[in-house]
């Protein structure tokens, strides 16, 4: 691909959904942009940046951006911000919620769902605790076909074999052919929305924790900071905000501080923490 | 170093478990069926099990109810490894004592994944 192609395609991408390609990457766009080309019925990459350049077709452009994000996801993913979240922030959250026994929580970039259906099972598992409480979980994400796939609950062996502990497979997972679906019950629990977090988050309303896992990473400086500045707005004063493995907020914005001892959490930078470390 | 008994009556199995258990540092032991692996159990415990369910002479549910019996029975810990992929399968390893469970076709990230879970890694 020319370098004019590749520059208008990943400024496109960019734009839509925030994702920085890069040239090493380049690579990767023929391997993932042929099948689009061909479900559209144009010959190679070539046909189809002129059809964007001419034409502007939104759905073409959909299917781009979707083709070059990484969807990759599963259950339980790290374990610790699972184990974190069941030993640590949720029973500090039982205390300091105990007037409304109302929690909502957002998936921010939730891609196939495991990341929320963990949540879920935790809770579920946790149900003695919860009588009486009402727990919301907003799972959102940029891609229609994520959300789809994630709202049918419906996995792959390979898929259940991820993360998941066996004696959970065979709890809340349902066997159907060769795939396993979640109990319809607990998929229930879960509101699945479309949103870009290029967008202010607001119009899904207040959150005590957010999970922003494994997505900033393939945004540039300004736009970390952007998304971050949003999440700031929605997050309670006491909340609990967890990012990714290879991800920090140090350097991107000074809204947030690490809570001293929990990996992967930070809390806003004036903010109380309903979350003791000792 | 741990030590992890691999247990498959195929040899092709074999190797590419060992293979994939000795990058995670594990000190592989093979044995091709349930009473082969009995044997070695008694002569020498190991921490970890991969364990088939179908063979020859003695299967992999067999071997592990009487391994379990054993004097210091509770202390490997055990994943089956098997193309037996129903939920009463999985339910009746369970209960007789297994602590985690490989549908085959497996890869060494499924591998690495359950056995960190049942605290091997
Ligand atoms: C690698 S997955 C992470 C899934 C999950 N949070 C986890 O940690 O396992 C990244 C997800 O971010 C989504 N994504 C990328 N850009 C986005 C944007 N601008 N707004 C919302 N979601 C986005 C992708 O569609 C993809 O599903």
């Amino acid at each position: 691909m020319n370098v004019a192609d590749f520059e208008m395609l990943s400024t496109l991408v960019k734009e839509r959904s925030g994702l920085v390609l890069t040239q090493e990457k380049s690579y990767l766009l023929e391997t993932r942009l042929m099948p689009v080309a061909r479900r559209h019925g144009l010959k190679g990459l070539e046909e189809l940046c002129q059809t964007i350049k001419q034409k502007n077709d939104k759905v073409l452009i959909e299917d781009v951006t979707e083709a070059m994000t990484t969807n990759e996801s599963l259950f339980f993913r790290d374990q610790k911000p699972f184990d974190q979240f069941q030993n640590v922030v949720l029973p500090q959250l039982l205390v300091a919620r105990a007037a409304t026994r109302r929690i909502r929580i957002w998936s921010a970039a939730c891609s196939s769902g495991q990341e929320p259906f963990s949540l879920c099972m935790l809770l579920k598992e946790m149900q003695a605790k919860m009588a009486g409480w009402k727990v919301e979980i907003v799972a959102t994400d940029i891609s229609p076909e994520m959300l789809n796939k994630a709202k049918a609950g419906l996995y792959t062996q390979f898929e259940v074999q991820r993360g998941l502990p066996i004696q959970l497979l065979v709890k809340y997972f349902k066997q159907t052919g060769d795939k396993w679906q979640l109990d319809a019950g607990l998929r229930s629990m879960v509101t699945f929305r479309e949103f870009n977090l290029l967008d202010h988050p607001r119009i899904l309303g207040n959150f005590d924790l957010v999970f922003c896992r494994n997505v900033l990473i393939y945004f540039d400086q300004p736009t970390k900071a952007h998304v971050l500045k949003g999440i700031s707005d929605v997050l309670s004063k006491d909340g609990v905000l967890y990012l990714g493995g290879a991800e920090t907020v140090l350097g991107v914005t000074d809204m947030f501080k690490p809570v001293v001892g929990q990996r992967g959490m930070y809390q806003h930078a004036d903010g109380v923490p309903a979350i003791k470390t000792d | 170093m741990k030590s992890c008994l691999v247990v498959d009556d195929s040899r092709v199995i074999r190797k590419v478990a060992r293979k994939i258990l000795e990058e995670l540092e594990f000190e592989v032991v093979e044995a091709a069926d349930g009473s082969e692996a009995l044997e070695q159990c008694k002569s020498s415990m190991p921490d970890g099990i991969l364990l088939d369910w179908n063979m020859p002479v003695m299967d992999g549910l067999e071997f592990l109810k009487a391994m379990r019996a054993l004097d210091n029975g509770a202390h490997p810990k055990v994943v089956f490894c098997t193309t037996e992929n129903d939920l009463e399968h999985i339910q009746e390893a369970i209960q007789s004592g297994a602590d985690e469970y490989i549908m085959k076709p497996f890869d060494s990230e499924i591998v690495e994944s359950k056995f960190h879970q049942v605290g091997l890694l």
